[in-house]
């Protein structure tokens, strides 16, 4: 019961942040932050899955961002196909790939899975900046619409589009949360969240741990994707810095810096680093040392997150 | 023919400084389990600060020595700040904890010096040798010979100094040792410092061939890492193994497939490793005990 009250307040939590926010919206450049938070706060909950359940770590997940967005990029200009199949068609092959790098890797302890993430990573980032004839290289390349605007004009609606980006990305952080938040709770969730304890106790018991940790990253991995196809959407352009080393480690950052175990917390986590370059202009400067610090005082200070450390001190009444 | 040759010499260079890199992260999970991300940073710190030491007016050799034991403060400050305070924590916290590390040390690099490519003269001229119609330059030579150094000092240090065999004592077993006497943070330190001052040599004396910026730290990890686990986690021998063996696939990339890829190379050892061999050449078969 107490689990699925949780489940609830996350969501009508998450409901009330994005439908309240654009009250407080002086213009449409907020609306523009909104949606970047969301769509981090999507890729970061992918992340839950992979290092606040199963206790993994990933430090390539950006390369799955720039396969999801480069699939958007390339998708409708090689293969003919619409933007949404396009995000589909990056989904898919991203999942693939995970499947097919993970099953080897994972099966080891965790050094193997980062090191081996952190070098997809690099890989990926390199495919994207020297195969120049076909993804513009370090230039970049444009995106095509996603279409939403046009179809909702269709029926006689008509949004800004930064507006229109925020009421899209919002619902569809909603729909990721809660299907991690049920997860959280089913059978193969338990199985995750007993990797995380103990990975030979959860063996002792008959959890098949390669097997979930797999499913851990390949999810994760459809996450990642699906939040780079909506950011290259959006910005109607995309550069392989968005497969690049530091989009990686910002993606880990926001996952530890609210809190890995709670989709609650990895969303507060990403809101917060996406907000942190908009308020502090001299952030770019300085963002190695902010990100590598935050990095190394949640570790030994609080291990948990910012929200369950939070939510420790405030309420006795949570337990 | 000469084009392989040139192609060997060129891997052995790079070979050695890989082979310096695995040592130093050889070290440090011997002594606690840590596989220290942030390992390639140190290299990073010993050519930067070498270099600007060299700018402000210092000979050379103290400018490079100085940049050891920089580099050597920066790991012990590494082991006491960081590590230290994390003692138990889980496999994948002590990852955040490094890699924030290497970000870190990153952007400080990024202010203290500056975005650029840097380079100091070398230490015998630049004019090459030719053997066998492929040329070397003497600068490899000084990589190697380094390099040759340093494993043998360690060599020497672990098999000969009572100190040294603290550090081998406390890698088999940390609470034996502790029982015996040894002091096992002391032996912590230690690590964090020698490693730092192997990856900060390494950084001194591939500079003047490779050049080094701020943020050639994470590669060299990469590739560092990808040697150590081909030789074996934890063995230094498989280290200097390890790190030639991936500075020769890494040559022969660039050579005979695409400069551009080169750097995939350490990725597919790792994939390969895994997939063939997971305890690499010389490691020995992991078993958790509960």
């Amino acid at each position: 019961m107490r689990s699925l009250k949780r489940k609830h307040i996350t969501l009508l939590a998450l409901v009330v942040l994005i439908a309240v926010a654009p009250l407080f919206f002086p213009s449409a450049f907020y609306y523009r932050v909104g949606t970047l938070m969301f769509i981090n706060g999507l890729a970061v909950t992918g992340l839950v899955v992979l290092i606040g359940y199963a206790g993994q770590i990933s430090l390539g997940h950006a390369g799955f961002s720039g396969i999801g967005a480069y699939a958007c990029a390339l998708g409708p200009l090689h293969l003919g196909l619409p933007p949404a199949a396009s995000l589909v068609f990056g989904a898919v092959l991203s999942g693939g790939i995970a499947w097919l790098v993970g099953r080897p890797i994972l099966r080891l302890k965790g050094h193997y899975l980062a090191v081996a993430t952190l070098g997809f990573g690099i890989l990926v980032s390199m495919v994207l900046t020297n195969e120049a004839h076909l993804t513009g290289g370090p230039d970049g390349m444009a995106v095509e619409d996603l279409g939403l605007r046009a179809a909702l004009r269709e029926i006689g609606i008509s949004v800004r589009a930064p507006e229109l980006w925020y009421w899209f990305s919002g619902l569809v952080l909603l729909a990721g949360a809660w299907l991690v938040l049920n997860l959280q709770d089913s059978p193969t969730g338990r199985a995750l969240r007993s990797l995380h304890d103990s990975e030979i106790a959860a063996r002792t018991v008959g959890v098949d741990v390669a097997r979930y940790k797999l499913t851990a990253f390949v999810i994760s991995a459809v996450y990642a994707s699906v939040a780079g196809s909506l950011l290259a959407m959006m910005n109607r352009f995309v550069s392989p810095d968005i497969a690049g080393f530091l989009h990686s480690i910002q993606m880990v950052t926001m996952t530890v810096l609210g809190g890995a175990g709670t989709v609650l917390g990895a969303v507060t986590g990403a809101s917060i680093l996406t907000a942190l370059p908009q308020v502090l202009t001299v952030f770019h400067d300085y963002e190695h040392i902010v990100l590598g610090l935050i990095m190394m005082l949640v570790m030994i200070f609080l291990r948990e997150g910012l929200v369950p450390s939070l939510a420790k001190l405030f309420g006795r009444r949570e337990r | 023919m000469s084009e392989l040759l040139q192609f060997v010499f060129s891997g052995v260079t790079v070979g050695a400084v890989y082979a310096l890199v695995a040592l130093g992260f050889t070290i440090i999970y011997n002594a606690s389990d840590v596989v220290n991300f942030s390992q390639g940073e140190f290299v990073m710190l010993g050519g930067m600060t070498t270099v600007f030491l060299h700018a402000a007016g210092l000979p050379l050799a103290a400018a490079a020595i100085l940049a050891v034991v920089i580099a050597a403060a920066v790991g012990i400050a590494l082991n006491k700040l960081a590590i230290e305070p994390a003692r138990n924590a889980s496999v994948v916290t002590l990852i955040i904890i490094t890699i924030g590390a290497s970000i870190f040390l990153r952007g400080v690099a990024q202010i203290v010096f500056d975005k650029q490519l840097h380079r100091f003269p070398s230490f015998s001229g630049d004019a090459p040798f030719v053997v066998a119609g492929a040329t070397i330059l003497p600068q490899s030579l000084w990589v190697v010979f380094g390099a040759a150094v340093v494993f043998l000092g360690l060599y020497g240090f672990f098999t000969r100094t009572l100190t040294g065999k603290a550090v081998l004592a406390t890698a088999n077993n940390r609470l034996a040792a502790k029982l015996v006497g040894v002091n096992t943070n002391f032996v912590m330190t230690l690590s964090f410092a020698l490693s730092a001052a192997i990856g900060a040599v390494a950084g001194v004396l591939v500079t003047p061939i490779t050049l080094t910026s701020y943020d050639i730290g994470i590669t060299l990890a990469l590739k560092g890492f990808a040697a150590a686990m081909l030789g074996g986690m934890g063995n230094p021998f498989g280290a200097l193994v390890g790190g030639l063996a991936v500075g020769l696939i890494e040559a022969m990339t660039a050579g005979y497939i695409s400069s551009s890829y080169k750097d995939a190379a350490a990725f597919i050892v790792i994939l390969a490793v895994l997939f063939v061999m997971p305890n690499g050449m010389f490691g020995k078969t992991s078993v958790n005990r509960v």
